[in-house]
């Protein structure tokens, strides 16, 4: 269906266009380059991965540095910041920047720089700390920490690893060195693991005392400061807060570069534009004066392509339709309805060789399906205000999110309608609040039914639905079998299979067991009954026959028919499974009464409708959110494994044309094909 | 033991068995989610939606326990005279949601965590992702339909 059709293109031109060519070719974004199958001798390619390489380091020094401005300057930003989409600039703009790229380049190296000043003033000021730290012990010191003694004493100021009093101290020095007389010991401080210790005796028992003290486990200190350590440490801590307002400061400098953000996210976009460029450069084959693409272009832009590049250079263009055997990628078209289902289809694969695209006939189905499993009306308006109102103030969001929110607007629709038929209103809301707080009880009649009243009709309906969901499917096989003119699995594959199923579902109709769960007498006259069991016969047999074909010997196949014919299980757990539909539906309004009735509890007055109102907004908005998200992923399931698994594999490759790949901004383009 | 024990057990049951099997499944799809979001937390939507998944069969009991609470008017303030018989079927009913809920939530947890494995080496592949987890939530919505069903069919 809207598969669209893709041509081969093939230009030779002028090496000297070269540049202008590619892009000319990359704004217009229509092309998927591909010239793996061109091989030739004579023909090279070019080395371009050091100029790539460069440009891609700018484009990365560009995001560092707005990630250094967002850290340091960080910009407003909305809580819907992500669905605003890329900004549009004009390509005046663009070039602008294009031509100040060496001015910007400096900008963005000045921003690293004073990051890198800032983190090494952050190093600095750690590295402070930790000197202040083991500066601590020896506060009480009142000599600097090299202080050796005057003329006559020597002092050692050192630490001992272990806790020990004074007396002990004394009684370690005497044990050690018997003769010693004049000393005089004092203990600057202790903690857990060591005793600071400074120790004054005469220049002669120096070296004994030491001695001694090293038996102790005694350790001169580390730093060699030749202040007194309470002054070293107001030293130090004037350092760090010298530090700290350089700090300061080089932050207001980045600030500074806030307004340059914008700049920057177009040269980042630039040089990225620019490796893409260069990408492509070194695929495309060249000789000495000329060059060659050749890939593939969707055919209703072809000839717009081809009349432009003729007009513009003096090349030759060819076009050609793409053989079988090529491996063609995939682009999908479907307008504002089904275009949204693409998001939905190219998550399971996009359609494969000799595969249409089911977008359409998946759309119906899809937003009927999601309505049902959520069935409230107020929950499927407030759906679709919400992605409305996204949808009209963000008009540049991203395509596959804008997609997205469509689907979910018109799901909402549909969840709207499927509410009023089947009378849910945040579940029972109107019916509790009149009660309680009005005093008589009004509610709004479903249109259909209710179908907590009548669970089983809603089931039977489900399946119904399932059946119908699951025949177009089959039906759609059948499609692909006369669009390729394979009339013989027409009628193996479907066909029999068709004359099968209805043939049981109306065998199935008139039964006790059908009238035992549905309550629904139905009876048909006894031709049509003769004609059910015709059709279920003449299908399985046919079945049986064919299922095989593809065999030669007669007993495999008829056993490979047999198999076949076991399919019907898969069939009868398919249409089950639409069971959920009723499920799901219901968990939603049983989930919404049990809020309603929560939030009813304390009854009316004040207190009782401050209550309501809390429980009814945050219980609403939890069912709201989990119910979503279980009808999407069921819908989805619902499509994929049962809807799918009768026609679609899948397996296709996305187009990827050369385009201006960007990050941050998209540009005008001047000309569009 | 008279039937309104029964009706309670059974609307227990569906509460506390989904409920611990959800508890469960949630609870180890969150970690290996919470392991994808440090490596990238742009992938935080993508997980939490893999991580919820598991969290409906507790759902699905609170639903069943709902339905049970208000048939035998025990919501209301006013409990039925229910006989045994009664009380016993609506603790049968009760009990499909009850133990498949809890089997099936922990096993659709554990597919969950698989699940944000993909996620975390092939984000494009979420559709496919979310698939799996819900393959066996379908269980889950087969044991919940009976149990609505068989409440709803029984005569108070």
């Amino acid at each position: 269906m809207s598969v669209l059709q893709m041509q081969r293109i093939s230009i030779c031109a002028m090496k000297k266009d070269r540049k202008a060519i590619l892009e000319d070719l990359q704004s217009l974004g229509v092309l998927e380059i591909d010239t793996s199958a061109v091989q030739d001798e004579e023909l090279m390619r070019m080395d371009t991965l050091e100029s790539r390489q460069a440009f891609e380091k700018n484009a990365n020094a560009a995001d560092q540095a707005l990630e250094v401005l967002d850290e340091y300057s960080p910009e407003k930003k909305s809580m819907f910041a992500s669905l605003e989409g890329k900004e549009l600039i004009e390509r005046a703009n663009y070039l602008n920047v294009a031509e100040r790229r060496d001015e910007i380049l400096r900008k963005t190296n000045q921003i690293m720089a004073l990051k890198k000043a800032i983190a090494e003033s952050k190093a600095g000021i750690v590295k402070l700390e930790t000197q202040k730290e083991s500066l601590t012990p020896w506060l009480a010191l009142d000599v600097p920490l090299n202080y050796r003694g005057t003329k006559r004493t020597a002092v050692l100021i050192g630490s001992i690893g272990s806790v020990l009093p004074l007396e002990e101290l004394y009684q370690k020095i005497a044990e050690h060195v018997p003769d010693l007389d004049a000393v005089d010991l004092q203990i600057i401080s202790v903690d857990k693991d060591q005793t600071c210790v400074a120790v004054i005796c005469l220049k002669e028992n120096a070296a004994a005392l030491e001695e001694a003290l090293r038996t102790l486990g005694f350790a001169r200190p580390s730093q060699n400061v030749s202040e007194v350590p309470a002054r070293q440490l107001e030293k130090l801590d004037a350092e760090i807060a010298e530090l700290r307002q350089k700090i300061a400061r080089t932050e207001d400098e980045i600030r500074t570069f806030a307004d340059r953000r914008e700049e920057l996210r177009v040269f980042s976009d630039y040089f990225r534009i620019r490796a893409q460029k260069y990408e492509v450069l070194s695929r495309i084959p060249q000789s000495g004066r000329t060059f060659f693409i050749t890939g593939y272009v969707p055919k209703k832009k072809a000839k717009g392509l081809e009349d432009k590049l003729e007009q513009k250079y003096s090349l030759s263009v060819e076009l050609e339709e793409v053989s079988e055997e090529e491996d063609v990628p995939v682009l999908l078209e479907n307008g504002k309805l089904a275009g949204t289902m693409e998001g939905i289809v190219a998550s399971f694969g996009l359609p494969g060789k000799g595969e249409f695209d089911p977008s359409k006939v998946m759309f119906f189905f899809y937003i009927f399906l999601f309505g049902l499993m959520l069935s409230d009306a107020a929950y499927g308006f407030i759906i679709f205000l919400a992605c409305a109102i996204v949808l009209k103030k963000f008009p540049r969001m991203a395509e596959n999110m804008q997609k997205s929110i469509r689907m979910f607007m018109y799901c909402g629709l549909s969840t709207m309608v499927w509410g009023i038929l089947l009378g849910g209103y945040f579940g029972d809301a109107i019916n509790v609040i009149s009660r309680t707080f009005f005093g008589h009880e009004v509610g709004l009649d479903p249109v259909w039914f209710a179908p907590l009243d009548d669970p089983m009709k809603l089931l039977i309906y489900s399946m119904l639905f399932g059946v119908i969901h699951l025949y177009t499917g089959l039906i759609l096989k059948g499609y692909m079998c006369v669009r390729d003119k394979r009339y013989v699995d027409l009628i193996c594959d479907v066909v029999f299979w068709l004359m099968m199923l209805t043939g049981l579902i109306m065998m199935l109709l008139p039964s006790e067991l059908f009238r035992s769960i549905s309550q629904m007498n139905i009876v048909f006259p006894a031709a049509v009954n003769t004609l059910a069991k015709v059709l279920a016969i003449g299908g399985a047999v046919g079945i049986l026959l064919m299922s095989g074909r593809a065999n030669k010997n007669p007993l495999l196949r008829i056993a490979l028919g047999a198999y076949d014919l076991y399919n019907v299980t898969g069939w009868l757990s398919d249409v089950l499974s639409y069971s959920r539909l009723l499920a799901l539906g219901l968990a939603t309004g049983v989930i919404a009464s049990v809020i309603n009735q929560m939030g009813s509890m304390l009854g009316g007055g004040i207190v009782g409708v401050i209550l309501f109102i809390v429980v009814f907004i945050i219980g609403h908005v939890f069912n709201l959110a989990i119910n979503v998200l279980g009808a999407y992923v069921h819908t989805c399931r619902l499509q994929y494994v049962e809807f799918f698994g009768k026609f679609y594999e899948g397996g296709g490759r996305e187009f990827n044309p050369f385009k201006e790949n960007t990050k941050y901004v998209d540009i005008k383009e001047d000309t569009r094909l | 033991m008279s039937g309104i024990v029964w009706a309670l057990a059974g609307a227990a049951a569906a509460v506390i068995f989904a409920g611990m099997g959800s508890a469960y499944g949630v609870g180890v799809a969150g970690q290996a989610a919470a392991g994808v979001v440090t490596e990238d937390p742009n992938k935080f939507a993508k997980v939490l939606i893999l991580q919820l998944l598991p969290g409906t069969q507790g759902i699905y009991g609170l639903l069943v326990a709902f339905i049970a609470l208000s048939k035998i008017g025990l919501l209301g303030g006013s409990p039925a005279d229910l006989s045994v018989t009664t009380g016993l079927l609506i603790f049968a009913a009760c009990l499909p949601i009850a133990v498949v809920g809890l089997v099936s939530a922990r096993h659709q947890g554990r597919t969950s965590v698989a699940s944000i494995g993909i996620v975390a080496k092939k984000p494009e592949q979420f559709g496919k992702a979310m698939l799996f987890p819900a393959m066996v939530e379908t269980y889950a919505i087969l044991a919940l339909l009976i149990s609505i069903l068989a409440i709803n069919a029984i005569p108070v």
